[in-house]
């Protein structure tokens, strides 16, 4: 079963200086029982992906174009007001980037939780702290922890708090970006076992994990996407995408990736690495063609005029590349 | 003979006015650091790994300890002004937020330019914008480009290549980099990494990595130290520490860390 699909999404900043299309024409389908991981680096899109996909669509950020169906509902087809009423938080929860300092530092979190809630469903508060108190438990975190301040709370304690309030109305589809990126190493990996137990016990149907570290996003991910400029470039099975690449950027990302291991050191020593000229294009006034034509050592006549399209290569493999792609 | 040698380094950090508070930073550190050889220091938040950079960069007076700099203790040994500017001449630092290491209202060519005050030779001007270029192109930038812009109009990864272009220009002899590609790009950090090792090949500049990624410190390094509570728990080559890691922090500090080839859960 499909939990999300997105068609032609664009979702584009207006600012005075110009208009910035941070998501352009986003092709994306989770399925059930899946971890999607949305990888890409600073200004790619993949945060502003996840606000809309989370209907946290605030000015200057605009939903220009492009469908979004949520567990068979098409939630681009009702007025945004009443689309954040019902869906998000029900259908779909999103854990921003530093959500532990989402909490109001004068309010108990289950005061908190309480006025989080009442606004998505009308149940009392003991039912709602009663729901709070299952959930913790199911997640082997403390149930005192409703009775107190955040600041009683560390970081990594404070950010599992949340995951687990979260999802208390069973949504489908749980986005979270960068949950662990202000963490240091120990806690990241809490944080994360927090989040694959909600996916084991099926608290959710499916989680779209958004992250700059690959390395993070492989240990929980079966599936990741990578995004550049705006666009998705790549997509494919964890294991292949990290071990063998087919996009240009997606293997200069891959062969970046520096983590303690001994197979990194003699990759390294073979001089597989692939580093890139140049930065990511602006994304007011973007290069013709493929965006990643200005920096690609491979670029051909044809990436400069011409915008590849997401097509399958193989099986559940999809690349956005003309060195692959019939003319 | 080392270029470095630091002994029974101690710092202290006293807080409170009346009930003093004393803080541990650095506990008796001992390390030396040889011509054109590439450490690390590696350490999570508090351990004090940057204590460490800012008192051998002559930022932050030591409780106790000697630094030893080409046969000179940088305490007690460098009196007057030109000791001081020989010793910047011939160490140097590169931080981790690179907008912070300029004056936000000068042009990076006045930037540059003012490296000349720290030499004794008096070129003339022309010959300064010559070398400035110079090192501007051996970064891979183009001097055109930069030379009359602000930081501000820079992104993160051309100011910390201008930096990089600095020490090209003043050649000194150690390098103190703190945390130099936290703030960029994965893609991008490979190329800074790389004019480091070029610095190296071409100048034998010692350099020093402090950092707090295990990944990065084994890219780079001929040798690096462990640093944990204020103490250096282990030390050795990247293959020493990632095949065989003695200390237990060490060895929990390798566990946490997310890897490539192996995952924490059952594949789905």
């Amino acid at each position: 079963m499909v939990v999300l699909e997105t068609r032609g999404l664009k979702a584009y900043y207006i600012l005075r200086k110009g208009t910035v299309k941070a998501v352009d024409n986003v092709d994306l389908i989770v399925n059930e029982k899946s971890i999607v991981g949305i990888v890409g680096e600073s200004g790619c899109g993949k945060s502003t992906l996840a606000k809309t996909l989370a209907l946290d669509i605030v000015p200057p950020l605009k939903l220009i174009d492009g469908r979004i169906v949520i567990d068979g509902i098409d939630v681009t087809e009702m007025p945004l007001n009443q689309a954040r009423k019902k869906i998000a938080g029900v259908k779909v929860s999103i854990i921003p980037q530093s959500a532990m300092n989402a909490l109001v530092p004068t309010v108990k979190i289950k005061n908190f939780i309480v006025d989080v809630l009442s606004e998505k469903i009308s149940i009392d508060s003991e039912k709602i702290i009663e729901l709070a108190e299952k959930r913790l438990k199911e997640l082997n975190l403390p149930v005192e922890s409703l009775n107190m301040y955040p600041f009683e709370l560390s970081g990594g304690m404070r950010q599992r708090i949340l995951i687990a309030l979260a999802t208390l109305l069973n949504p489908s589809l749980l986005i979270a970006d960068e949950p662990t990126s202000a963490l240091d190493v120990s806690t990241q990996k809490i944080v994360l076992s927090t989040m694959h137990s909600i996916f084991i016990k099926g608290l959710v149907k499916s989680i779209l994990f958004i992250s700059h570290d690959i390395a993070t996003v492989r240990q929980i991910a079966d599936r990741i996407v990578v995004m550049y400029a705006g666009k998705i470039v790549e997509d494919g099975p964890t294991e292949e995408i990290i071990h063998n690449p087919l996009h240009p950027y997606s293997k200069a990302l891959m062969f970046s990736i520096l983590t303690p291991e001994i197979q990194i050191v003699e990759r390294v020593k073979k001089a597989l690495t692939l580093a890139l000229a140049g930065e990511p294009p602006s994304l007011i006034n973007p290069p013709p063609g493929c965006r990643f034509h200005p920096r690609c050592p491979f670029a051909m006549d044809i990436c400069r005029r011409e915008e590849p399209k997401l097509e399958k290569l193989e099986q559940n493999r999809y690349a956005a590349c003309w060195l692959y792609l019939k003319r | 003979m080392a270029l470095l040698n630091i002994k029974n380094l101690t710092k202290i950090y006293r807080s409170g006015l009346i009930t003093h508070k004393l803080i541990l930073a650095v506990d008796n550190v001992n390390f030396d650091i040889k011509e054109g050889e590439i450490v690390s220091l590696v350490g999570e938040s508090g351990s004090g790994k940057t204590t460490t950079a800012r008192i051998i960069l002559r930022l932050l007076k030591p409780t106790s300890g000697s630094i030893v700099f080409m046969g000179k203790d940088i305490w007690r040994d460098l009196k007057s002004k030109n000791d001081l500017k020989w010793y910047w001449r011939n160490v140097n630092g590169v931080f981790q937020d690179p907008f912070s290491s300029f004056n936000p209202t000068h042009r990076i060519r006045d930037d540059l330019l003012r490296v000349f005050n720290l030499f004794e030779h008096n070129y003339d001007n022309e010959t300064k914008m010559n070398l400035v270029r110079e090192a501007l192109q051996s970064v891979g930038l183009i001097p055109e480009e930069v030379l009359e812009r602000r930081p501000f109009e820079l992104s993160g990864g051309m100011r910390q290549r201008i930096l990089i272009a600095r020490i090209f220009l003043i050649k000194p002899k150690l390098v103190i980099a703190d945390e130099p590609t936290s703030m960029i790009d994965a893609t991008l950090r490979l190329n800074i990494l790389n004019l480091f090792t070029r610095l190296r090949e071409e100048l034998k500049t010692s350099i020093m990595f402090i950092t707090h990624d295990l990944g990065l410190a084994t890219y780079v390094s001929d040798r690096i130290l462990v640093m944990y509570k204020g103490r250096i728990v282990e030390e050795g080559t990247p293959e020493e520490i990632l095949n065989n890691p003695k200390h237990e922090y060490t060895q929990n500090l390798l566990n946490s860390v997310p890897k490539l080839y192996t995952s924490w859960f059952k594949q789905l």
